[in-house]
């Protein structure tokens, strides 16, 4: 037969298929749906089946271990509450040049602001924020929150002077509530008095107050002032505005606006209490004025300090980047990012003595489990299996077992001292310092990290055939070639392991560096617990932890490119 | 080196043979002293913690049990006792049922993200406790968990479920699927089939995760100390406090109780790790 005969063949049953194909349509499966459709959909139904095991892990870790820490990164840059305390001074000072004090605007709105503030209990809290930044904000936020009461108190008895109706918390009420809102108190309080009466229990709110419609065009800062007023009392004092005399500074918010609304606008007012307000329109001019910035400056030296200011403007943002800097050792000022004072750089020396002890204890591991780790590969089983009990149950053992343990042994009356003084190497006068220092951490830490680099060691020279050692031995080299040139690097992935592993965990480590480490054995988690607790500097904490999340996930994507995540072993 | 010298060897490969023994003895001295000075250091009859004379001649009445009796009559260690029994089974318990459904579930042979998920799971074992601690204080705080028993359970669950996914992994590794097929052909539900094939062939590797978990929460210090409050004083965190502020020789006693707890945690864990290699047809090794 020629090629072309078997080539025509080849083609005419090639058409034979495809025309029982077209006939037939695509493979079938049983249940007479197309294969392909069929395979797929058992793959959806498999992968499904798998998500719907493992989401309950996942959602459960996602709320317990992975929102925390992204509420963590969220805090280091978060700086919300510059701006939530004193909303209306941050506006004022959006185009404050940085050269005179702010403007008499700028304190009205201080003002109105810090009376809020201290009423609501958080100037204080802004106060210590702040206080990371300069110090000595977070007294004057203190004692101002205390005299800031008797601001505008002049101008208050002036009004009531002037007419006795502007005591009256009803008088106000019905200037500045909208109509709706002062029937539905109405009706909330008649409520509140039938419960009383029949000695019912009433626990509902009254209405959240509203400002009535046209106020704020005539008496825009008084409207803003008293709003304020309003809403705080009933949030955090559960009183009335009908049953409360506005606040000095509201009196003050009045004042200013007769002066500076055009006499124009007062005139056209014709909403409730209008004779009122004309009435006093017309003679406000002639008060008693209070100097504003002179008034804060009284109440603290602090107001009259430039800086201060700067501080408040340069932390109005809702997001800083304060904290990270001051992680590192650097300061935002208005003049952009400088370097902390000598006396105050902490945190680099921090990071750079945790790094250098990590990398220490690690050298320190490396050179004590390598022998080991060498000895427990070349025993039989029986024996190794044995020993490696050794390196196990101090793996096991409690970590704060562990460094009671060194306490114990390394203090200056302890059983270290005790057995060096008994064999006459060190004089009973002049024990070792091996506690409350460097030298205690380092030990201490190589002791209990130790079994961290055995393990993988061990677990990578166990796959190392003798026979090549052997090999280069027969073929002429000495001991101390065949180890080097052939052994060891075939141990060095463990090396890698074993290394990355113990400086992961070395510097994260807290508890041991806290417990015998003094003063100058710490590690930079000690400072952040530091701020946790202590200090209460949590921004900072946060940005701290950040930079050291960031680190040690670094160095895990490292350890996942080298060894495999998977290849984790316990024991 | 082999593990034997050989009867020609020459004195330099003696020297080397001996000395490097005698160099690994001294490390695995260092490994042990420290746990194994505690023991006898906590029958100190009196309030040192170091050898008396009285203790290095044996003399009977230089050691007793003192500071045993204080562990467990003192009420600030009891209630310390009682807190890390009702925390750490809590936390093992949540830590072993998600996780070894999870670590099912990524067994499997189609997981999408397998890698990211995985990543995830492990992630607590990863990120330093500190930091752990720090963000769960934050967020504690925020939803009102801090300083509460559910609070402490949640983080320590979270904190050993790594250890289990490991383990359960590791065991479902050398698992044959063929069997549950078997199972399913012979009409077995689902259901059965897990409870009746897979669980009973995981088993010891679910027991050792769960043992792993259980140590983990057992001896925590640093998360509890920032998650929990007064409350929630464990064992570990009494432990701190007394060697941070007026260290009591009740600790060593404490600490040889916990050394004595790990030996018995360590030898289950082995006989398990064997019975499972046993199970699935691998040499013990």
């Amino acid at each position: 037969m020629t090629d072309a005969a078997t080539g025509n063949i080849g083609r005419a049953a090639a058409d034979a298929r495809r025309a029982e194909a077209e006939q037939t349509g695509p493979v079938m499966a049983a249940d007479g749906r197309p294969l392909k459709q069929s395979l797929n959909r058992a793959l959806r139904a498999q992968k499904l089946r798998a998500l719907a095991l493992i989401a309950p892990l996942l959602l459960f870790l996602l709320v317990t271990f992975v929102a925390p820490i992204f509420d963590m990164l969220f805090r280091s840059v978060e700086n919300q509450i510059t701006s939530e305390t004193l909303p209306r001074t941050v506006v004022a000072l959006e185009d404050w040049d940085a050269q005179d004090l702010p403007s008499q605007d700028t304190f009205a709105a201080l003002a109105y602001d810090f009376m809020e503030a201290a009423e609501r209990r958080i100037h204080t809290r802004l106060g210590s924020r702040l206080n990371y930044e300069t110090t000595g904000i977070s007294s004057t936020f203190r004692r101002s929150g205390r005299g800031i009461d008797d601001l505008g108190e002049t101008q208050a008895e002036q009004f009531i002077d002037l007419n006795p109706q502007w005591e009256d918390p009803a008088a106000w009420v019905a200037l500045m509530a909208a109509p709706d809102w002062i029937a539905a108190q109405a009706d909330w309080a008649a409520r509140a008095d039938a419960a009383d009466a029949a000695d019912r229990p009433f626990d509902e709110a009254e209405p959240a107050f509203r400002l009535a419609g046209g106020i704020a065009a005539t008496l825009p800062e008084t409207a803003d002032a008293y709003r304020s007023f309003a809403t705080t009392i009933q949030q955090e004092d559960e009183d009335s505005p009908t049953a409360e005399e506005p606040w000095n500074t509201v009196y003050l918010a009045l004042y200013r606006d007769l002066l500076r609304q055009p006499a124009a606008t007062i005139a056209a007012y014709d909403g409730p209490q209008a004779a009122l307000v004309q009435e006093a329109a017309g003679v406000a001019a002639g008060f008693e004025a209070t100097d504003l910035p002179a008034f804060f400056i009284d109440m603290d030296d602090g107001w009259g300090d430039l800086k201060t200011w700067e501080t408040i403007q340069t932390f109005s943002d809702p997001y800083t980047a304060g904290y990270f800097l001051a992680a590192l050792d650097l300061q935002l000022t208005p003049q952009g990012i400088e370097m902390q004072p000598e006396e105050q750089q902490i945190y680099l020396m921090l990071f750079w003595r945790t790094i250098v002890l990590s990398l220490t204890i690690m050298g320190l591991c490396v050179l004590l489990g390598y022998p080991i780790a060498y000895l427990l590969s070349n025993l039989p089983m029986r024996t190794s299996n044995l020993l490696l009990i050794l390196v196990l149950l101090p793996f096991w053992t409690s970590l704060l077992v562990r460094t009671s343990a060194w306490k114990v042994l390394l203090q200056q009356q302890g059983v270290i001292n005790d057995t060096l003084v008994w064999l006459g190497l060190v004089a009973d006068d002049a024990r070792l310092a091996l506690i409350n220092n460097q030298v205690g951490t380092v030990i201490a830490m190589t002791h209990i990290l130790l079994p961290f680099m055995i393990l993988p060691l061990y677990s990578v020279m166990k796959t190392i055939p003798p026979s090549y050692v052997r090999a280069a031995k027969s073929l002429g080299a000495t001991n101390s070639t065949a180890f080097w040139r052939v052994y060891f690097p075939q141990s060095v992935p463990g090396i890698g392991a074993g290394c990355i592993l113990v400086f992961i965990l070395s510097i994260g480590y807290y508890i041991t560096p806290e417990l015998v480490g003094g003063r100058t054995g710490i590690f930079i988690s000690n400072r952040i617990a530091f701020h946790i607790s202590d200090s209460l500097n949590w921004g900072l904490a946060a940005a701290l932890g950040s930079i050291l999340l960031i680190l040690v996930l670094a160095l895990y994507w490292l350890y996942d490119r080298l060894v495999g995540i998977d290849n984790v072993k316990l024991g | 080196m082999d593990h034997k010298l050989p009867p020609y060897a020459t004195t330099g490969q003696r020297i080397w043979f001996y000395g490097f023994r005698v160099l690994c003895g001294l490390i695995f001295f260092f490994l042990m002293a420290p746990i194994l000075t505690i023991i006898p250091l906590s029958f100190n009859a009196e309030d040192f913690f170091t050898f008396t004379p009285g203790m290095l001649a044996f003399e009977p009445e230089a050691y007793s049990l003192k500071h045993y009796v204080d562990f467990f009559t003192n009420p600030d260690w009891q209630q310390a006792l009682r807190n890390s029994v009702l925390i750490a089974p809590m936390a093992t318990l949540l830590a072993v049922s998600l996780g070894t459904l999870a670590a099912i579930g990524l067994s499997q042979s189609h997981v999408p993200f397998k890698g990211t998920i995985m990543a995830i799971m492990i992630s607590p074992m990863i990120v330093p406790l500190i930091i752990s601690a720090a963000g769960m204080y934050f967020f504690y705080s925020r939803v009102g968990l801090q300083g509460t028993y559910w609070g402490v359970v949640l983080a320590h669950a979270a904190l050993g479920i790594p250890f289990v996914i490991i383990t359960v992994t590791a065991t479902l590794v050398g698992f044959d699927r063929s069997l549950t097929r078997a199972a399913a052909s012979l009409g077995a539900n689902p259901v059965t089939t897990f409870f009746r094939i897979q669980m009973p062939l995981i088993l010891p590797g679910v027991i050792s995760g769960g043992l792993f978990a259980f140590i983990t929460s057992f001896d925590e210090v640093v998360v509890v100390i920032f998650v929990g409050s007064a409350g929630q004083q464990t064992l570990p965190w009494q432990m701190f406090t007394g060697l941070r502020e007026q260290i009591s020789p009740t600790i060593l006693a404490v600490a040889t109780i916990l050394v004595v707890i790990s030996i018995l945690l360590l030898s289950v864990v082995e006989i398990l790790r064997r019975r499972s290699e046993r199970l699935r047809g691998m040499s013990p090794g």
